[in-house]
C-alpha cells in the first residue's frame, strides 16, 4: 500500500500543478517532490535490508492478457528509488529562477516523469515495466522539445526515435518470453524460472540489451546523447542524466542478468568491449570539447561506460560498485549540470574559453564547484571514490587489461575536469565575467545539498552499501545457480 | 434485426421530415433513433438469434454493430453547419448516412453470402453519392466517380468468388461452406480455390489495403471531410468485421493455402500506407495513407488466427476509429478557420487551444501506438496473436513501420507545441467539444483499462 502511494503521488501531483497557474504550479510541484521524498525515508526506515522483495503489492490488472500490476521493493530498487526522490526536489527547486512558459504543465510533465520512472524501479511485471518505460520518456520528450534550445525539435526526435527503438525490441523479447511462460502471465520470477536455451538467450539479450544500450548510453549507441544533453533544458538534462540513464543500469540487473544468464555469458565480452571502448572514446572526445556543457555530457558517457562494464564483472564488487556509483553519479551530474546552468544563465555562454576567474567573484560558487568536480573525478573522500574503486577493482580482476584501459581514463577524467574548472573559475576574471555575483537563496540550497551529500557519502558509504549488498548477492547467486545448471 | 429496422426506419422518417422541412428536428431524430438501435444491441446482448438462415446476431455481429452505431453517433455530432453551407437539403445527408449504416449492420451479421453482397450493396451505393454529394465540387465529382468505378469493379470481383464458391460446395451459407471444407479436406473443388481469392480481393479493395488501395487517397482526399471521416472510421470498420466473419469463420479450414496471399497484402500495405504518409505535406491525405498502414495492422489478426482474433480487430477498430474522429473533427475546425489543411495551418495550435491540441495529441498518440492510449493496447494484441506462431520476420517489419509511423504522426504535435503559427482561434461548437471529450476519455480509459472490451466476443 505504502508503495501505490509512492508511486501514485507523484501522479496526482501532476494532475494538481497542471491545473494551478502561475507562480503556485512550482511551489506545488516542489511540495510533491518533497512530499514523495518523505514517503521514500518513511519506506526506508520500514526496509529489511536483506534479499526479500518488501511492500509487495499485487493486483490483477488486465486479466486476459495475464497482466497484474505486481510491484516490489528490495535492495536495488531501494537505491534507485532513493535516487529518483532525492534527486527531484533537487532538480524541481533548481529550476526555481527560470521563469517558464507554461510553468504549470513543465512541472507536470516532471512530476508525472517521476511516476514513470518509480514504476521502472519498482516493478514487478514485465507489461509494467514496459509502460513505465514508456511513461518515462513521453514526458522528457515534451520537456525537452517544448522548453529546449535551437536545434530542439530535431534532436528530440532523433532522441525519441533511437528509444523508442529500442524499447520496441525490449516489448518484442517480453512478449517473447510471456509465450515461453507456462502460466501465461508477465511475473519476473516466472521469467527468472524460465529454461531457454542458449540461442533463445543470445535472441532476448540483444532485444533487451539495445533497448538499454540506448539509453544509458553505451558506445555505439550514444549519438543521440550530446545534443540532447546541449539542446534540452537544464531540468531537462539533469533527468536524463541523472535518473533516466539509470533505468538502462537498472534494467540490465533487473531484467537481463537473471533471465538470461547465458546470454550474458555467452555476449559479455562483446558488452564489456563495448563499455570500455565507450569510456576510452568519451574521455578523447571530452578533452576536445570548447563547450563545458558537451564535455560534461561526454564525461557522463565515461561514467556510465565503467558503471556498465561494472556489471557485467558479474562480481559483487563490481555490482555493488554500481549501487554506490549510480547514486553517486547521479548526485555529481546534476551538479556539474546546475552550476553550468547559473553560470550560462548570468553570462549567456557556456563556452570554456570565454569565461575565466569565476572564482574571485563567486567564492561560494567555487568552492561548491570544486567539491562536485573532485567527487566527480573521484577523489578519495568524495563519494565517486568509494564507486569508481569497487568498479575498477571489479574490471581489473575480470581482465587486467580491460581494468587497466578503464583505470587510464579516470587520469584522463581527472585531467579535462579540472582543466575545465581551472579556466573557468581560476585566472583573471575578464569582461564578460567581471560582473558575475555569486551564488545565493534557492541555488544555495540545492549546490550545499549536494555537497553535503558527496561528502557524507564519501565519508561514510556503508548504509548505502548495507542496503543493496544482500539482493546484489542473492541476484548474482541466482545468475551462478542457473549458469551452473543447478536449480 | 429490430437494429436495422430501427436504422432504416429512421432514416425514411429523417427524410420525410426533410420533406416538411423540420430541419431542427432532423438531427435529435436522427440521434435518438441511432439511441434505440444501441439500445436494441444492449438487450440482445449474449442472446443470438438467426433470421431466416440469413442473418446472425451474434456477439460478434452485436459489437460490431455496436462500434458501427457509436461511431455514426459521434459523426453525427460532428454535422453542426458542416453540410448547412453547401445544400438545402440537409435530409439528405442524413438518410444516406443511416442508409449505409443500415448496410454496414447487415454486413457484420450475414449468415448467408448474398446478404453479405446486399448489405455491401446498400452501404456502396450511399457512399457513391455521399461522396459526391457536393454537387459543384470539382474534386467531390471526381471522388465519387472513382469511387464507384472502383466499387463496382470489386464487387465485381467478390461476385465472381461467390459464384465459384457456389459452384463449389451448392451453397451461399457460411456454416455449410465451413462444413464442407471441414468434410471434404481432402477433396475440395477447383472450383473452391479461385472463388478464396476473388472474394479476397474484393474484400481488400473495400477495406482499402494494398495493392488494392489506389481509390483510398483521391476517394478520402476529395469526399467532404465529414464523409472521409465515416468511410475511414465506421465503413473500414464493418469492412473488416465482414471479412473477419468470412475468413476466419467459414475459410478456417483452408487457412493454410490463403494465409501466404494475405501475408504478401498485410507486408505491402503497412509499407506502402507508411512511407507514403511519410512524405505528405497535407495532415488530410497523411490520415489517408496512415488509414491504410492501420488495415495492416489490422490484417494480422487474420494471418494467425486465434480465438481471439476477432476481439483483437474489435479493440483495434475501437481505439482507430476514436482517434480518428478526434483527428478529423480538429481537421474541419482548422480548415473552416484557416482555409487549408497543410500541417502548416496546425502551427502553434497548442498555445491558441490548448484543449484542441491536447485532444488531437492523444489521438496522435493513439494512432502511432504510445503506452497508456488505447492504440497502444491494438497495437499490442495484434503483434502478440502473429507472435504467437512466431511470425517474427513480420513482427519485426511492423516494428519498423510502427517507427516510420511515429515520424509523421508526431509532424502534427511539433507544429501544434513546437512551432509559432498565426493567431487564429479556433471557436470550438459545443457539440464537437462533447465529441472531443467524450473520445479522449474513451481513449485513455481502453488504454489503462482494457478489459472492458478484450475478449469481450
Amino acid at each position: 500500500m505504502e508503495l501505490l502511494i509512492l508511486i501514485f503521488l507523484p501522479l496526482v501531483g501532476a494532475i494538481i500543478t497542471s491545473l494551478l497557474k502561475g507562480g503556485s504550479a512550482k511551489i506545488s510541484a516542489l511540495g510533491f517532490a518533497l512530499v514523495s521524498l518523505c514517503v521514500t525515508i518513511g519506506l526506508l526506515t520500514k526496509f529489511t535490508p536483506d534479499a526479500t522483495t518488501q511492500f509487495a503489492v499485487n493486483y490483477p490488472w488486465i486479466q486476459q492478457l495475464g497482466i497484474n500490476f505486481h510491484v516490489g521493493i528490495d535492495g536495488i530498487s531501494m537505491i534507485t528509488v532513493i535516487l529518483t526522490n532525492v534527486l527531484m526536489p533537487l532538480i524541481i527547486l533548481s529550476s526555481f529562477k527560470h521563469e517558464y512558459k507554461n510553468a504549470n504543465a513543465f512541472y507536470a510533465l516532471i512530476l508525472f516523469m517521476q511516476s514513470g520512472l518509480l514504476l521502472v524501479f519498482t516493478a514487478l511485471d514485465g507489461f509494467l515495466f514496459y509502460i513505465g518505460w514508456e511513461a518515462a520518456l513521453i514526458p522528457i520528450y515534451f520537456i525537452c522539445a517544448m522548453w529546449g534550445g535551437k536545434d530542439r525539435i530535431k534532436v528530440n526526435m532523433k532522441f525519441f526515435v533511437y528509444t523508442i527503438a529500442g524499447s520496441l525490441f525490449m516489448l518484442l523479447g517480453i512478449i517473447y518470453l510471456y509465450l515461453q511462460n507456462p502460466a501465461k502471465n508477465f511475473d519476473i520470477n516466472a521469467f527468472y524460472a524460465l529454461n531457454l536455451d542458449s540461442y533463445q538467450q543470445g535472441w532476448i539479450f540483444w532485444a533487451f540489451f539495445i533497448a538499454f544500450a540506448i539509453k544509458m548510453p553505451v558506445f555505439p549507441f550514444h549519438t543521440w546523447q550530446p545534443d540532447m544533453y546541449t539542446e534540452a533544458p537544464t531540468p531537462g538534462t539533469m533527468l536524463l542524466s541523472g535518473i533516466m540513464l539509470k533505468m538502462g543500469i537498472y534494467g540490465v540487473i533487473r531484467w537481463l542478468l537473471p533471465i538470461v544468464p547465458q546470454g550474458v555469458n555467452d555476449w559479455v565480452c562483446v558488452a564489456m568491449i563495448l563499455s570500455v571502448i565507450g569510456i576510452v572514446y568519451a574521455s578523447l572526445i571530452a578533452f576536445t570539447q570548447k563547450d563545458a556543457k558537451r564535455l560534461v555530457a561526454y564525461s557522463s558517457i565515461a561514467h556510465v561506460g565503467l558503471i556498465a562494464a561494472g556489471i557485467f564483472t558479474l562480481s559483487t564488487q563490481g555490482m555493488q560498485g554500481v549501487m554506490v556509483q549510480m547514486l553517486s553519479h547521479g548526485i555529481n551530474v546534476i551538479g556539474l549540470f546546475f552550476v553550468l546552468d547559473i553560470i550560462s544563465s548570468r553570462l549567456k555562454t557556456n563556452k570554456i574559453e570565454e569565461l575565466g576567474g569565476l572564482a574571485k567573484v563567486a567564492p561560494k560558487l567555487a568552492i561548491t564547484f570544486l567539491i562536485i568536480v573532485l567527487g566527480t573525478v573521484a577523489l578519495p573522500g568524495t563519494n565517486g571514490f568509494i564507486g569508481e574503486f569497487l568498479l575498477l577493482f571489479s574490471v581489473y580482476s575480470y581482465n587486467a587489461w580491460l581494468g587497466l584501459i578503464a583505470g587510464l581514463t579516470i587520469i584522463f577524467g581527472a585531467v579535462y575536469m579540472l582543466r575545465m574548472y581551472q579556466k573557468v573559475m581560476l585566472g583573471e576574471t575578464n569582461a564578460l565575467t567581471i560582473s558575475f555575483t555569486d551564488i545565493k537563496g534557492t541555488e544555495k540550497v540545492v549546490l550545499y545539498t549536494i555537497c553535503v551529500l558527496i561528502i557524507v557519502i564519501g565519508v561514510y558509504p556503508k548504509p548505502i552499501l548495507h542496503l543493496s549488498e544482500a539482493s546484489v548477492q542473492h541476484l548474482l547467486e541466482q545468475v551462478n545457480q542457473k549458469l551452473t545448471g543447478v536449480n | 434485426m429490430n437494429i436495422i429496422i430501427t436504422i432504416a426506419a429512421t432514416a425514411l422518417i429523417v427524410l420525410y421530415a426533410g420533406l416538411f422541412k423540420a430541419k431542427k428536428a432532423l438531427l435529435p431524430l436522427t440521434l435518438i433513433g441511432l439511441l434505440v438501435a444501441l439500445g436494441f444491441v444492449a438487450c440482445s446482448w449474449n442472446n443470438p438469434t438467426t433470421y431466416y438462415g440469413m442473418m446472425r446476431m451474434d456477439n460478434f455481429a452485436l459489437a460490431f454493430s455496436a462500434i458501427a452505431i457509436i461511431g455514426t453517433f459521434f459523426i453525427f455530432l460532428l454535422t453542426q453547419n458542416y453540410f448547412a453551407e453547401g445544400s438545402d437539403n440537409i435530409a439528405e445527408y442524413f438518410t444516406l448516412i443511416l442508409f449505409a449504416l443500415s448496410g454496414m449492420i447487415i454486413m457484420v451479421s450475414y449468415q448467408n453470402m448474398s446478404m453479405l453482397f446486399i448489405g455491401l450493396e446498400i452501404m456502396s451505393v450511399s457512399l457513391y453519392i455521399l461522396a459526391g454529394i457536393r454537387k459543384l465540387n470539382f474534386a467531390s465529382n471526381e471522388a465519387s466517380l472513382k469511387y464507384f468505378l472502383m466499387g463496382a469493379f470489386s464487387t465485381g470481383f467478390l461476385l465472381f468468388g461467390i459464384t465459384l464458391i457456389y459452384g463449389a460446395t451448392g451453397s451461399f451459407d457460411i456454416t455449410v461452406i465451413q462444413n464442407y471444407l471441414v468434410n471434404n479436406v481432402k477433396s475440395v473443388s477447383p472450383l473452391f480455390y479461385p472463388g478464396v481469392i476473388l472474394m479476397m480481393i474484393g474484400l481488400c479493395f473495400k477495406v482499402g489495403a494494398a495493392p488494392f488501395h489506389f481509390w483510398v487517397p483521391d476517394v478520402y482526399e476529395g469526399s467532404p471531410s465529414l464523409i472521409t471521416t465515416f468511410m475511414s472510421t465506421v465503413v473500414k470498420t464493418a469492412g473488416f468485421a465482414a471479412f473477419l466473419r468470412l475468413f476466419a469463420g467459414a475459410f478456417e479450414p483452408l487457412h493454410d493455402f490463403w494465409m501466404p496471399a494475405l501475408m504478401v497484402i498485410t507486408i505491402i500495405t503497412l509499407c506502402i500506407g507508411n512511407i507514403t504518409a511519410l512524405y505528405q505535406k497535407n495532415f488530410k491525405r497523411m490520415l489517408t495513407y496512415s488509414s491504410v498502414s492501420h488495415a495492416g495492422y489490422m490484417l494480422f489478426s487474420l494471418i494467425v488466427l486465434t480465438a481471439n482474433s476477432a476481439s483483437n480487430v474489435l479493440v483495434y477498430a475501437a481505439a482507430y476509429t476514436f482517434a480518428t474522429i478526434i483527428a478529423f473533427a480538429i481537421l474541419i475546425l482548422v480548415k473552416q478557420k484557416t482555409g487549408n489543411d497543410n500541417f502548416d495551418s496546425f502551427n502553434g495550435l497548442g498555445k491558441r487551444n490548448p484543449f484542441t491540441a491536447f485532444a488531437l495529441t492523444i489521438a496522435m498518440l493513439s494512432l502511432a501506438g504510445i503506452p497508456l492510449t488505447a492504440g497502444f493496447i491494438g497495437k499490442y494484441v495484434m503483434f502478440l496473436n502473429v507472435m504467437e506462431n512466431y511470425q517474427t520476420v513480420l513482427v519485426v517489419i511492423a516494428i519498423v513501420n510502427a517507427l516510420i509511423g511515429f515520424y509523421y504522426y508526431f509532424k502534427v504535435i511539433i507544429a501544434m507545441w513546437f512551432k509559432e503559427g498565426s493567431d487564429v482561434v479556433l471557436d470550438t461548437p459545443l457539440q464537437y467539444k462533447i465529441v472531443l471529450v467524450l473520445s479522449v476519455i474513451v481513449t485513455l480509459f481502453l488504454g489503462v483499462y482494457p478489459s472492458l472490451i478484450l475478449n469481450l466476443i
